[in-house]
């Protein structure tokens, strides 16, 4: 392996005393790479094997710890095979913006294939409301306010369906495939295939007004007017869970891509994050001071994008849960994306404005106070109501009232598709599909799986025998707290006389309350009754230095 | 200004005019998301299917003996045959792909107590009619009476030199005899200086092959060396041994199933502790033997269950056991590494898995690969609660684990009596004694 140090130069048996051994060129080329694989393909810190005294233990985790870095550095080495690489737009030089550029100066640039990924789709059945990608980039789903959906193959431009549903339609999402989607009707949600039948009435899922799904878990999220999340399993059928937010309707919701975290925005300004597993929120947070009208994570699960009707735009790292920017636009932002290369649009009235992936290397202290954009759309009066990046590819879907847009983004889209992971491949055929499928349902992951840190399952429950041994007995007595307080005697207010004060309303009589009260009744007698028998004891001269306590 | 934009054609995914998709990965973490817990649920799946293949049983051999089974000989030179031997006499061969008889013969008038094979592929048996008879089962007819009788003693058990033409046969003493002298007196004995008892089992060291094993009926374990004919050291265990089985591939190391129900690993250089102690079985421990591999235990009981066990743990690894097959007395493994045979007193001989979700037909490369992920998984993630659960999860009859809920019940009287005893007596007096030294009573050198 690269990492290897160097061969001893020095003599045999004699002990080298310098300090750092000194590189070569070469050698230090492979150490940095070695480096940089463990940093981008390692997974975790490495575990310090020479604290650990059992020797089997030692042993075996060095023999993991190789593996691990062996693993990671052929990762590395594997990067080579990669076929395509991410698209750009660099200026030349200082007097160029790359937020001047016109999306038709792009078109002229780039292959005629790429070229055709800009289109416009002109409807007049009003606001669209959705348009959203499959997860391999290959489908698009686009539904109007007043009833209109359809869903096509956008590239071949191939139409799968097309309904009137005469209903609102408050949101729509593609499920683990392009083979059906969940739409939020004005009553409950329907699932519809990708044929345009109706599969499936989700009467429990009342008056959603958004949706989300969560495609390992084969879960599908829906929040409703009245601030219930709801959670159905879609490779069963069965209702999982309802949760109740109590914050009133909400006014965006998200998922966290990296840990299958529900985000939830409210009229006040709050985000609350929901895992079906607790009836209470993770985390609140108080990004906004105004409704948060939209958020958005990036898929490393590392930073949450969320904009407020006061114009702010905030951007947080929800590992620390702080705040690492915010500013404020020229108007409300109503809709905002993430791509897959941390590229982040924000759409604001009939505007777009389009971030590099580096506003979120911002800190509070940068002196940067407002970031120039990466590109700029729009400003011709057409309200936006949803961006989405398409997976895979430099596209961006803009739905606004007037239609559907696709514009071309460079460097937005993850040139390297991995054809394994289930439902990203967008080249797969039928087959694969049918195969990926199957195989996503084998894996799919337990509800209970869902929690901040996607990894700890698999980590040892640390908690000792005993505690686990005194969790599981049910028949054991309850300690006695009144008993513990007794025999507690330190400082001048002793624990009891505490406990009363503490211990909230005065005029509520518990049976603990009247214990305590007796409690420490007998105990001022005990001491009465000492310092009277000392005091005895002493003599008529000596007495009044008996002790009083 | 430089633009570029992703292109990717559909050419590039599949070859135009091939039916092959192209396969792209793309190792980045972020592009697994949920990696630990998908994993997981691969090694909960993987561990469920080992559970649902598992399957160990794979038939008996037909017609099978009137009598019980009391013991086997595999045929080292060949790997399709081995022999048994049962308590009316007959000594059957076996074909084991088949599993037809191919041989039997009337060999003694009563039990057949030991048998092996030698290297000119010549079948010695003994019995209690105090007879040793060579047979020749490849190149007889049935029923063919014996090529060469040995006389002398009630012989119990025989082994046969790893390459040398010569044998040892078991009675109140180790006689060596030699196949080519026809004269039929042994050219050496072998005894313990104070020892009569009748040795009940014998095994030659087929690797350091100047080393002979016994157990003897007074307890006792004892080893000869043959280069200075003379016995080597002498254990008195606390209950007499039934069967001894050395390590093909650790020529020091040897198994004992013992009459207390363990299976006890021993280092010969080292007689004071056993390497490792087998608890499971709640019966006596008839017969046991290794693998080829010496990685892996077989052992039968008087509890009419087989057990396997990995050579360094010290819980068995899977039972096997079938409504009929009563107490067993003799088991092997077979020379490929697969399978496991079993020999009961109700006169039939089984044949069982080694590994009892594996399976022995041709694999594509494919299912292999998948195999052997499975196996990592479950590796990896052996010590999650469900996964421990479902691994260790067997069905064992009824009478056996009504027999080991009261065995446990009484150890647990026993060492809480102990524990009363060194409470209640001066410190340092009892001395607490490590599990793997107890069953030794005294030893001699």
């Amino acid at each position: 392996m690269a990492s290897k140090p160097p061969s001893r130069d020095s003599a045999p048996g004699r002990k080298s005393i310098t300090a750092a051994p000194v590189l070569d060129a070469d050698a230090q080329k492979r150490a940095d790479f070695a480096k940089a694989a463990s940093k981008q393909y390692g997974r975790g810190e490495q575990i310090r094997t020479k604290s650990v005294r059992d020797k089997k233990l030692r042993s075996n985790l060095k023999a993991l710890e190789a593996k691990n870095q062996e693993a990671a550095f052929q990762a590395k080495q594997a990067e080579i095979l990669l076929d395509n690489e991410a698209g750009l737009l660099e200026t030349e030089h200082e007097l160029e913006k790359t937020y001047r550029v016109r999306q038709d100066e792009i078109q002229q640039e780039v292959s005629i294939e790429t070229a055709k990924k800009r289109f416009e789709l002109k409807l007049d059945m009003g606001p669209y409301d959705v348009g959203e990608y499959t997860r391999n980039g290959r489908d698009l789903l686009l539904a109007s306010r007043k009833g209109h959906l359809a869903c096509l193959d956008w590239r071949d431009g191939k139409l799968g369906c097309e309904l009137q549903l005469n209903e609102t339609i408050r949101d729509a999402k593609w499920l683990h495939n392009n083979q059906s989607f969940a739409v939020a009707q004005k009553k409950c949600v329907y699932i519809y295939a990708r044929d345009g039948v109706e599969i499936h009435q989700l009467k429990k899922h009342q008056e959603a007004t958004h949706l989300e799904f969560l495609p390992y878990h084969f879960l599908l999220a829906s929040i409703s007017t009245a601030g219930m999340i709801r959670y159905t399993d879609t490779s069963t059928g069965q209702m999982l869970q309802e949760l109740p937010t109590k914050l009133g309707p909400p006014t965006s919701f998200c998922q966290n891509p990296h840990n299958a975290v529900l985000f939830a925005g409210h009229q006040k300004g709050l985000v609350t994050l929901w895992s079906p597993n607790t009836s209470t929120p993770l985390v609140k947070l108080l990004p906004h001071h105004g409704p948060v009208r939209a958020m958005a994570v990036d898929k490393s699960g590392t930073y949450m994008v969320s904009a407020s009707q006061d114009r702010k735009l905030s951007i947080w790292d929800i590992r620390m849960f702080k705040e690492l920017h915010s500013h404020h636009l020229k108007q409300p932002a109503h809709t905002i994306s993430i791509s897959d290369r941390n590229v982040t649009a924000v759409g604001w009235g009939s505007n777009l404005s389009i971030y590099r992936p580096d506003i979120f290397s911002l800190t509070p202290d940068s002196d940067v106070r407002v970031p120039a954009p990466y590109m700029n759309w729009g400003g011709d009066g057409v309200g936006i109501s949803r961006l989405r990046f398409c997976p895979f590819e430099d596209a961006l879907g803009i739905s606004h009232a007037k239609g559907f847009s696709s514009i071309i983004v460079p460097g937005s889209g993850e040139p390297n598709p991995d054809s394994l992971e289930p439902g990203t491949n967008p080249f797969e055929s039928s087959k694969q599909r049918q195969e990926s499928e199957v195989h996503a349902l084998l894996e799919k992951l337990q509800p209970e799986m869902i929690s901040l840190d996607p990894n700890f399952v698999g980590n040892l429950d640390l908690a000792s025998e005993e505690q686990r041994k005194r969790e599981r007995d049910l028949d054991a007595k309850p300690d006695d707290k009144i008993a513990k307080l007794k025999n507690k005697q330190r400082g001048r207010s002793s624990a009891l006389k505490k406990y009363l004060r503490k211990s909230g309303q005065k005029n509520v009589v518990t049976e603990e309350k009247v214990r305590a009260r007796e409690a420490l009744e007998a105990q001022r007698a005990k001491v009465k009754d000492r310092f009277e028998k000392e005091k005895e004891a002493f003599g008529p001269a000596l007495g009044r230095f008996a002790r009083k306590a | 200004m430089k633009i570029k934009a992703l292109s990717r054609s559909g050419a590039s995914a599949q070859a135009p005019g091939s039916n092959v998709a192209k396969l792209t990965r793309n190792l980045d973490p972020k592009q697994h998301p949920f990696e630990r817990a998908r994993e997981y649920t691969r090694a909960l799946n993987a561990t469920k299917l080992e559970r649902m293949f598992a399957a160990p049983f794979l038939g008996d051999f037909q017609p099978g003996h009137v009598d019980g089974v009391y013991s086997f000989a595999k045929d080292p030179e060949s790997l399709d045959h081995f022999a048994s031997g049962s308590g009316d006499g007959i000594v059957k061969v076996w074909n084991m792909t088949s599993r037809e008889e191919k041989w039997q013969s009337q060999a003694h008038q009563n039990i057949v107590k030991g048998m092996c094979w030698t290297r000119d592929k010549k079948l010695l048996t003994c019995g209690s009619d105090q007879k040793i008879q060579m047979f020749e089962p490849y190149t007889t007819p049935s029923r063919s009476p014996p090529t060469a009788t040995w006389h002398g003693g009630a012989f119990t058990s025989v082994s046969h030199h790893r390459n040398l033409p010569s044998f040892a046969a078991a009675s109140d003493k180790v006689s060596i005899y030699d196949i080519s002298r026809t004269s039929g007196a042994p050219v050496q004995t072998l005894q313990w200086p104070s020892a009569i008892d009748t040795i009940s089992a014998l095994a030659w060291n087929q690797t350091e092959t100047s080393i002979i094993a016994t157990a003897a009926t007074d307890r006792a374990v004892i080893l000869y060396d043959l280069r200075t004919n003379s016995p080597l050291t002498r254990t008195v265990l606390h209950l007499a041994t039934n069967s001894i089985a050395w390590n093909p591939m650790e020529p020091f190391n040897f198994a004992l199933g013992n009459e207390d129900h363990n299976v006890y690993g021993f280092d010969m250089r080292n007689m004071k502790r056993a390497l490792n102690v087998y608890k499971g079985h709640v019966a006596a421990v008839m017969s046991v033997e290794f693998s080829p591999t010496g990685e892996k235990l077989v052992s039968g009981s008087y509890d009419r269950s087989v057990r396997l066990w990995d050579r360094q743990k010290g819980h068995s690894e899977d039972i096997y056991h079938t409504k009929r097959m009563q107490r067993v007395f003799s088991v092997a493994w077979s020379a490929d590494n697969n399978y496991v045979l079993s020999g009961s007193d109700d006169g039939n001989v089984r044949l069982w898995r080694a590994k009892a979700s594996a399976r022995q037909g041709v694999k594509s490369a494919a299912l292999r690969q998948k195999l052997q992920y499975d196996d990592a998984l479950k590796e990896r993630y052996k010590h999650m609660p469900e996964i421990k659960r479902i691994a260790r999860h067997r069905h064992v009859p009824q009478q056996v684990k009504k027999a080991g809920e009261i065995k446990n019940e009484e150890i647990k009287a026993m060492k809480r009596k102990e524990e009363n005893e060194r409470r209640h007596s001066k410190k340092g007096d009892v001395r607490r004694q490590a599990e793997r030294e107890k069953m030794i009573l005294a030893r001699e050198q």
